[in-house]
C-alpha cells in the first residue's frame, strides 16, 4: 500500500498554453481517495501556474482504463462494515470536491477518453467542456444498473446537464448501454470520435490551441461555466447513497 | 425607431435604419410602445392575430448600448444606465412573453448578446442565411453572462452542446448551423425570403384560431423559469460585478 502511494498517479505536462493531466499506469484509475487527492493536486499546481495567460486543460490516461469508477474493492477491503462506510463516503465527498474544481476551473477542459469510462469515471469524462474518445476500444459505461447499485441524485444532475436527448438518458442510466465512441458521438454525448488514442490527443491538442486563441478571460469562464452548470453544483452538496445507511448498508452486499 | 404595420391579421414590427439597434431605453421604449398598441388592438377586436419582429439594415441588434452607458455625466453614472437598460429590456422580454398572440423572429441581420435574446424570444425564429449571426458575445469581451441570460438560454435551447457552443465556446452561428443545432426554426436565402415565409407561417398560425389570452398563459407556463429569473440581473445589482463591467468598457 505504501509502495502504491509513493509511485505517481498522475503526471502533469506543460505543452505551450496547454496542460496535459495524464492518469498514469495500466491499471484501472479506480477513484479512490489518493487518486482524486492527486488530480486535484495537480488541478491546484495548473491554477497557480495559469493565472496570468489564457489556457486550456487535457485530461487524458495510460493504458486500457480512462477510469473504471470508485475503488469498491479498497471500501471493502477494510472489514468492518462501518469503515466500508465511511470509506464510501470518503471517496464519494472527494469526487464531489474534484468535480466542484472542474467546474470552476478557470479555462476550458478537455477530456480525452483514452479507454473503458465506466460509473464515476463516466461521470469524470463528463465534467470536461469538450469530451473526445478513441473508436478503436472502450467504452462509456454507466455500470451501476448491472452490478445493483443505485445511481446517486448528484450523477443524473450531470447527466441531465450533458445528455439532452430523454432516450440517450434512458440508454445510458435504464439500459446501462455499452457506448462506443461512436455511438456516443451519434448521440451527442461526445463531441468527437478518433482512430486512435494518439489521434485522439492530437485532436485535443488543436483543440486546446484553438481555444486559448480566443483569449478569454478565464475567470469570466469559469463563471459561466458555474452557471451553466448551477443545478450539478446544488446537487453535489448531498449524495444520498452514502448518508443514507440504508442505502450503504445494500450496497456492500450486492456490490462488485 | 421602429414602425408597425397591420397587414391583414398579422402585426409587423420593423426596427428601422441602418444602424446597430442598440437595446438603449430609447429604442426599449419604442418597441414596448408598439406592442402596447398591438396588446389595445387586440384587445378591442379579439381576432386572432400574430406578430413578426424584423429589422433594416446590417444588424438584427447588437445588444445593449454600451457606448450610451459610459458616461462621465456625475448626475447619471454608468452604474445607473446599465440597471436602467436591464430593467427595460427585462420589462421588454416579459411583454414579449405575455403578447396574446404568436410571435415569430424573422432575423434579417446579426443578433448579438441582448439582440441575440430578443431573438429567441419570439416564439418561432426564422433567419436568412446569406448573412448575419447569432452570437453570444460576452465571454469574448469578458463580460459575465447574467443568470437570467442562461435561464433563457436553457429554456429555448435543447441541447448541452448547443449551450456549451453558445455560452461557452462564444461560437458566432450563421443561420444554417442555428438551424442544425435546433435553434432556430428555419434558415432562408434572403431577408425577403425570410419575410415571406414568416408571413406564410403567421397566417397558419393565425388560421389556428387560437383564443390569445390562453395561448399568452400558456407560453408563460412553458416559460415560467425565465419569467421567474427576469426579476433579478446579479450583474448590474451587485456593486462588485459592475465595477468589472465598466473596467472593460
Amino acid at each position: 500500500r505504501e509502495r502504491e502511494r509513493e509511485r505517481e498517479m498522475c503526471t502533469l505536462e506543460k505543452r505551450g498554453s496547454l496542460f496535459i493531466l495524464t492518469l498514469t499506469g495500466d491499471d484501472q484509475h479506480r477513484l479512490n481517495p489518493n487518486l482524486i487527492d492527486a488530480i486535484k493536486a495537480a488541478l491546484h499546481r495548473v491554477r497557480s501556474e495559469s493565472s496570468t495567460t489564457p489556457s486550456a486543460l487535457i485530461i487524458t490516461a495510460q493504458g486500457k482504463f480512462f477510469s473504471n469508477g470508485y475503488d469498491l474493492a479498497w471500501a471493502k477491503s477494510s472489514g468492518p462494515a462501518a469503515s466500508t462506510l465511511d470509506r464510501l463516503q470518503l471517496m464519494s465527498s472527494k469526487l464531489r470536491s474534484l468535480v466542484n474544481d472542474l467546474i470552476s476551473f478557470p479555462m476550458p477542459t478537455i477530456a480525452v477518453v483514452s479507454g473503458h469510462a465506466s460509473a464515476a469515471g463516466f461521470i469524470l469524462a463528463l465534467c470536461h467542456d469538450y469530451v473526445l474518445m478513441r473508436k478503436d476500444r472502450g467504452f462509456l459505461y454507466m455500470s451501476e444498473l448491472d452490478i445493483g447499485f443505485k445511481i446517486p441524485a448528484w450523477f443524473m444532475a450531470l447527466v441531465r446537464c450533458k445528455i439532452g436527448s430523454p432516450m440517450s438518458r434512458r440508454d445510458v442510466v435504464l439500459r446501462a448501454a455499452k457506448l462506443t465512441a461512436v455511438a456516443a458521438a451519434e448521440k451527442g454525448i461526445i463531441d468527437s470520435a478518433h482512430d486512435s488514442a494518439e489521434e485522439t490527443v492530437k485532436a485535443a491538442v488543436r483543440l486546446g490551441e484553438e481555444l486559448v486563441g480566443r483569449k478569454w478571460d478565464g475567470h469570466v469562464y469559469a463563471q459561466h461555466r458555474r452557471v451553466l452548470f448551477a443545478d450539478v453544483l446544488g446537487a453535489i452538496e448531498f449524495d444520498e447513497t452514502v448518508e443514507d445507511v440504508s442505502y450503504a448498508t445494500k450496497a456492500l452486499f450486492v456490490g462488485a | 425607431m421602429c414602425t408597425l404595420e397591420k397587414r391583414g391579421s398579422l402585426f409587423i414590427l420593423t426596427l428601422m435604419g441602418n444602424d446597430e439597434h442598440r437595446l438603449n431605453p430609447t429604442l426599449i421604449d419604442a418597441i414596448k410602445a408598439a406592442l402596447h398598441q398591438i396588446r389595445s388592438d387586440f384587445s378591442t377586436t379579439t381576432t386572432p392575430s400574430a406578430l413578426i419582429t424584423t429589422a433594416h439594415g446590417k444588424f438584427f441588434s447588437n445588444g445593449y448600448d454600451l457606448a450610451w452607458a459610459k458616461t462621465s455625466d456625475p448626475a447619471s453614472p454608468t452604474t445607473d444606465r446599465l440597471l436602467l437598460m436591464s430593467s427595460k429590456f427585462r420589462s421588454l422580454i416579459n411583454d414579449f412573453i405575455s403578447l396574446p398572440m404568436p410571435t415569430i423572429a424573422a432575423v434579417s441581420g446579426h443578433a448579438s448578446a441582448a439582440g441575440f435574446i430578443l431573438a429567441l424570444c419570439h416564439d418561432y425564429v426564422l433567419m436568412r442565411k446569406d448573412r448575419g449571426f447569432l452570437y453570444m458575445s460576452e465571454l469574448d469581451i469578458g463580460f459575465k453572462l447574467p443568470d437570467w441570460f442562461m435561464t433563457f438560454l436553457r429554456c429555448k435551447i435543447g441541447s448541452p452542446m448547443a449551450w456549451r457552443d453558445v455560452v461557452l465556446r462564444a461560437t458566432k452561428l450563421t443561420a444554417e448551423m442555428a438551424a442544425e443545432k435546433g435553434i432556430i426554426d428555419s434558415a432562408h436565402a434572403s431577408v425577403e425570403e425570410t419575410i415571406k415565409a414568416a408571413l406564410r407561417l403567421g397566417e397558419e398560425l393565425v388560421g389556428r384560431k387560437w383564443d390569445g389570452h390562453v395561448y399568452a398563459q400558456n407560453r408563460k407556463i412553458m416559460l415560467a423559469d425565465v419569467l421567474a429569473a427576469t426579476g433579478f440581473d446579479e450583474t448590474v445589482e451587485d456593486a462588485s460585478h459592475v465595477s468589472k463591467a465598466l473596467s472593460r468598457l
